[in-house]
């Protein structure tokens, strides 16, 4: 209550102090605000930030099977950012992948997306990512296994995997659907998270958006193999994008947290056209079962169902607080009825905490409060009680395992 | 159901729900009454108490999770005649106002201290982000974690 209280109020000064700054802002041109949009439709700063770090400045580590990279500087200082691009090679780093020297991008860098956008969408970026404020921020070395820090072979790599090719409208579907086609293949990047990666880290595209592993998170199906329960509408989809909060589906957690938070600024009618495509594109899904199997889970997880009592049922059993509040009933979520455990265990394990002075759904964090056996006891319980799928397989490991991932 | 429990290095039988939190059996079997009930949500850490060295919410920690774990309450890092370092730098700051939420602090900071004994500044506030105080007292708090761990008074800025 305290921290939502809070929230209200640290908003209600943002939204002051953007009135404040719009009012003194002299006014950008349409393409300078086309390109911002952009960005937040992209996310670039999620990756192009540090924690702590100066916005678009770089320096986050993003992990990959193969070592770290490290995002780059896309502030328009000369020396360590881009501000010796050139339109043109701004053009060529994100339709093609490569460097204004002449090198070769790793594909962490998903030009495999931004190569679809349109000419004037890149132009937009580049006019909106140039105007601001140059930050002089060197960019880490790459941390990769040998010999992958020998860029040329990424040449190679491109051979085998990278097709570019403009983005191709549909015919026959609406403008809105084909808009937001358009949004989700090439500057959402969606694929990126939601799509498996082969050996080489390519994105398998026979399998687009079938759902895939992604630091310690398990990023859910965006197609008919979407293990929801209740069927997702455009309009469910474009709330949880914009808020975080799905009522009948889950909160945002994990990365997706940090993407709602840039689509809750993004323009309303470009998020409501990737609702609508992605919705369609999951609308396949048949529905399951809702059940409630209280007794039952209790008989099998009496431990899990003792746990549950103390620590989740004040907020998450019906009547509740937070249950009043319109939050997903544990029945729906999502993350109990996905195959894998992993973002049960996650979120448990890290709760949903928005960064400081953000809103956003707030769970705290039983990292502290539980054992490992104690997790997996829980897990257990909250399969067996909310969900008709059967039992999640070597709950204990599974455990051990995300909290291994989930220490950083 | 009885449960054993092990607060502040003594162990102690109890007979009690296992469902119950931890915060009430420490204040109503256990007469510690330090820990305070404040959200009872895990949201204001009120309640912080440490289990096995790291800092949780008693409020929402059943007893039936605690049991064979080391239990350390504020009570447990000395007295009013003799406080432990980290109650003796709050005192010297006097970051206490109206003092609900102190023993969830001093408790939320020696998890830290005791996990990194010096810490930067941005872990510091990192690792009291938990944790609330609703008169404001927060400088004063952070002064005193920085008192406690040795570090000067006044921090390097913060990079916002």
């Amino acid at each position: 209550m305290e921290r939502t209280v809070r929230s209200i109020a640290l908003g209600g000064l943002t939204a002051l102090a953007a009135a404040v700054a719009v009012a003194q802002t002299p006014a950008v041109s349409p393409q300078v605000a086309r390109g911002a949009a952009l960005s937040k439709l992209g996310d670039c700063a999620l990756c192009h930030t540090a924690e702590a770090g100066a916005p678009f400045a770089g320096g986050r580590a993003i992990p990959t099977p193969f070592g770290k990279v490290f995002a780059s500087n896309i502030t328009p200082d000369a020396q360590t950012g881009i501000g010796r691009y050139s339109e043109a090679e701004f053009a060529r780093a994100m339709h093609k992948g490569v460097r204004r020297d002449g090198a070769e991008l790793y594909p962490a860098f998903p030009y495999d997306h931004f190569t679809g956008a349109s000419d004037a969408d890149i132009a937009a970026l580049y006019a909106f990512l140039m105007g601001r404020r140059p930050v002089r921020q060197d960019t880490p070395a790459p941390q990769l296994v040998p010999p992958l820090g020998f860029r040329p072979l990424m040449g190679v790599w491109k051979a085998l995997y990278f097709h570019p090719q403009p983005f191709r409208p549909t015919p026959g579907k609406s403008d809105e659907w084909n808009r937001g086609a358009y949004l989700v293949e090439t500057f959402g990047h969606c694929g990126a998270c939601h799509t498996p990666h082969g050996a080489l880290g390519a994105e398998q595209k026979a399998k687009a958006l079938d759902g895939a592993f992604v630091e310690g998170w398990y990023a859910p199906p965006l197609n008919g193999k979407t293990p929801a329960s209740m069927p997702w509408t455009a309009d469910a989809l474009y709330a949880y994008l914009r808020t975080g909060l799905g009522p009948t589906h889950a909160a945002a957690a994990g990365p997706m947290g940090e993407v709602t938070r840039e689509l809750a600024r993004a323009p309303e009618g470009e998020v409501r056209a990737m609702a609508v495509y992605l919705a369609e594109r999951m609308a396949a899904a048949a529905p399951t079962a809702t059940v409630d199997r209280e007794s039952q889970a209790a008989r099998a997880h009496p431990q899990g169902a003792r746990l549950y009592a103390g620590a989740c049922a004040d907020c998450h059993e019906a009547g509740s607080a937070m249950m009043r509040e319109g939050r997903p009933p544990l029945t729906l979520g999502t993350p109990l009825h996905e195959a894998d455990p992993r973002d049960t265990l996650a979120i448990v394990l890290k709760g949903l905490e928005p960064p400081t002075g953000a809103s956003g759904p707030f769970m705290p964090a039983f990292g502290a409060a539980f054992t490992d056996a104690q997790l997996a006891d829980l897990a257990a319980y909250l399969r067996a009680r909310f969900t008709d799928q059967p039992a999640w397989a070597n709950l204990p490991a599974a455990a051990r395992t995300a909290r291994k991932e989930t220490a950083t | 159901m009885s449960l054993t429990l092990n607060v502040n290095g003594v162990d102690h039988s109890l007979d009690v729900d296992p469902t119950t939190p931890l915060l009430y059996v420490l204040r109503d079997d256990l007469g510690l009454n330090g820990a305070k009930f404040g959200c009872g949500l895990g949201q204001c850490g009120a309640c912080t108490v440490t289990v096995d060295g790291k800092a949780v919410f008693s409020c929402l920690l059943p007893a039936l999770a605690a049991r064979g774990r080391r239990i350390v309450t504020v009570e447990g890092l000395g007295t009013a005649a003799a406080p432990g370092a980290i109650q003796k730098a709050f005192e010297t700051e006097q970051a206490a106002q109206c003092g609900y939420c102190i023993a969830g602090m001093i408790m939320r900071a020696k998890a830290l201290l005791d996990a990194n004994p010096k810490p930067t500044e941005a872990q510091i506030r990192a690792g009291l982000q938990p944790n609330l105080c609703r008169c404001g007292t927060h400088m004063r708090i952070l002064r005193a974690v920085r008192r406690a761990a040795g570090l000067p008074s006044e921090p390097a800025p913060v990079r916002a």
